[in-house]
């Protein structure tokens, strides 16, 4: 249960990290402008972190999870 | 009939089709109709839940907002949506598969173990429903008539494609809607990653030299502004949305349909890369604002660069996908709201009605709704456009009470959940009608905080309400009435 609780928070920083905007043209990455790019950046990242999640939540090994 | 609008009603009929194969060899029982049997494994469910961040929003509102306000558009994709989904989905659907919960409604009636809860929140949510039934036919209607190159009015392009629901809805339910939003899905991505990548290069020879084109006729358009849409407003509205989204019925609905909690947090990790699609749509807009200048409708930026660029089949294709995009959302949430307005609503008021019954009940509210739906998407007025706003802020008033409910020991009654929920939706209305919002209430306060969203903010009001009114009222209210609920359920069944 403990490990959830850090799960959780761990989770939380994509969403921190997101709804952080970097409100600046310049520089263009990869073509984009920077704001643009750095909020598509955390949405590719939330994926990661999630996945991370989703394999060290204890919640998906306990047996009576799928019935 | 022209050969675009040969082809984006092949692909409808043929959406159509895929729906009416669908049911061939299950019995057609509420709960199959309903909620696809609980049997949906992680990779249906990832396309009907998917399937709802594609809708007529995504392709003509997303590259219509970029087109019209230029940056701010980018709040169409906010991976907040799914840290919310994997945190909360799991457990609604654990207490939905252990005690047959099969609407949202029923969710909050038994949580709350209160049958007028239930009927309120049966209510909200399907006043929510037709709005956004509404805008999705609205929609259709716009892009089924740009397909047809204006040969078509969009009123009878409405008709048509209210037709075309409803006779799947019917046939089919849940079912057909899995296998259509995976067909719907595979067309939208293609035709919106084509376009995207397309427009930006055939006019501008890349990414980057069409946004310096842009930075150089209107710099604002790739900044948030300092108010109105600044960058308040996208962090608020980023979280309302993200909290409302999963508290409409039909979402409630596709969860129910999940097989498993772990289909559900996959499905939540997944999601924030599939949603990345949606920055192609804001590039098409993008591409519009120095193509097609001036142009009255925003929403039509998306049809107007493609008839400029594309052969008639292609802007068929593209008109295809996009009837889509509001057909597969439109059937699920008729599905949801038939099944709360039946069960929910009807039930309780004559509640010796049988299963059967219920079934065929539902079936039969299909069309009415639809009918109703495309009353409003008719007669498009002021009155509408209102009501849009209002739904994602009406809709998040449920969530205090959920909140709470998840919560392994429930602090608050019955009678907090009531009250928050009343009040939320009565300032709602009231801020929406009478256009209050903090800025016009205090238009000295900083744009910071006057930009805050309105409906996230009477959510909080909603959420303390409905804690200290929850917790000060004591569970020998829940006594008196328990005895009456107990009665129901016996005689429901």
């Amino acid at each position: 249960m403990k490990r959830r609780i850090w799960l959780y928070f761990f989770s939380l920083i994509p969403a921190i990290g997101s709804l952080t905007v970097i409100n600046k043209i310049e520089p263009y990455v990869l073509g984009l402008p920077f704001v643009l790019f750095w909020l598509l950046l955390w949405v590719i990242l939330t994926s990661f972190f999630l996945y991370i999640v989703n394999i060290l939540d204890p919640a998906n090994h306990e047996g009576e999870e799928d019935i | 009939m022209n050969i675009s609008l040969f082809i984006t009603f092949a692909i409808l009929i043929f959406a159509c089709y895929l729906g009416v194969s669908a049911r061939k060899g299950k019995e057609m029982n509420m709960e199959q109709w309903a909620v696809g049997g609980r049997s949906f494994g992680s990779l249906t469910i990832f396309f009907i839940l998917a399937g709802e961040m594609f809708t007529t929003f995504t392709f003509l509102g997303a590259s219509g907002m970029a087109y019209g306000v230029g940056m701010p558009a980018v709040y169409a994709f906010n991976c907040f949506y799914f840290i919310v989904a994997y945190w909360m989905l799991p457990p609604i659907w654990k207490y939905a598969k252990k005690h047959n919960v099969m609407s949202q409604a029923d969710f909050y009636e038994k949580k709350y173990k209160s049958v007028g809860l239930g009927v309120v929140v049966a209510i909200i949510g399907v006043i929510a429903s037709v709005s956004y039934l509404v805008m999705q036919f609205v929609g259709l209607g716009i892009i089924v008539s740009a397909s047809s190159y204006g040969s078509i009015s969009s009123g009878l392009a409405v008709v048509l494609s209210g037709l075309l629901v409803t006779v799947y809805v019917t046939i089919s339910g849940m079912h057909g809607s899995a296998w259509t939003a995976i067909f719907k899905d595979i067309l939208i991505l293609g035709v919106i990653i084509f376009m995207g990548v397309y427009f930006p290069f055939h006019y501008y020879g890349g990414f980057k030299p069409m946004f310096q084109a842009i930075e150089s006729a209107h710099p604002e358009m790739l900044l948030f502004p300092a108010e109105g849409l600044s960058i308040t407003w996208f962090v608020t509205t980023s979280i309302m949305i993200a909290l409302a989204f999963y508290l409409f019925p039909h979402m409630q609905t596709g969860v129910f349909s999940s097989k498993s909690a772990k289909a559900l947090r996959w499905n939540a990790a997944s999601m924030p890369i599939y949603q990345l699609i949606i920055v192609f749509s804001v590039f098409i807009g993008f591409a519009a604002v120095l193509q097609v200048p001036g142009l009255n409708d925003a929403d039509m930026s998306i049809f107007k660069l493609a008839q400029g660029a594309f052969p008639p089949w292609f802007v068929g294709l593209v008109g295809g996908a996009g009837a889509l995009a509001a057909l597969v959302p439109s059937s699920i949430v008729l599905l949801s709201s038939a099944t709360l307005l039946s069960k929910n609503i009807f039930k309780v008021w004559r509640p010796k009605t049988t299963d059967q019954q219920l079934g065929r009940l539902s079936r039969l509210l299909v069309p009415i709704l639809v009918v109703i739906a495309i009353f409003f998407a008719l007669n498009e007025s002021k009155l509408i456009g209102l009501i849009y706003i209002m739904v994602y802020s009406i809709i998040v008033q449920l969530f205090p009470a959920l909140f709470f409910s998840l919560l392994k020991k429930n602090p608050i009654t019955k009678i907090g959940a009531f009250a928050g929920m009343i009040v939320g939706v009565i300032l709602v209305i009231y801020s929406t009608v009478t256009d209050t919002t903090l800025a016009t209430l205090y238009p000295n306060l900083p744009s910071m905080i006057k930009d805050f969203d309105t409906g996230l903010l009477i959510m909080m009001i909603n959420f303390v309400v409905t804690y200290v009114v929850g917790v000060n009222t004591e569970k020998n209210f829940n006594k008196v009435t328990d005895g009456s609920l107990e009665k129901y359920q016996q005689v429901k069944g």
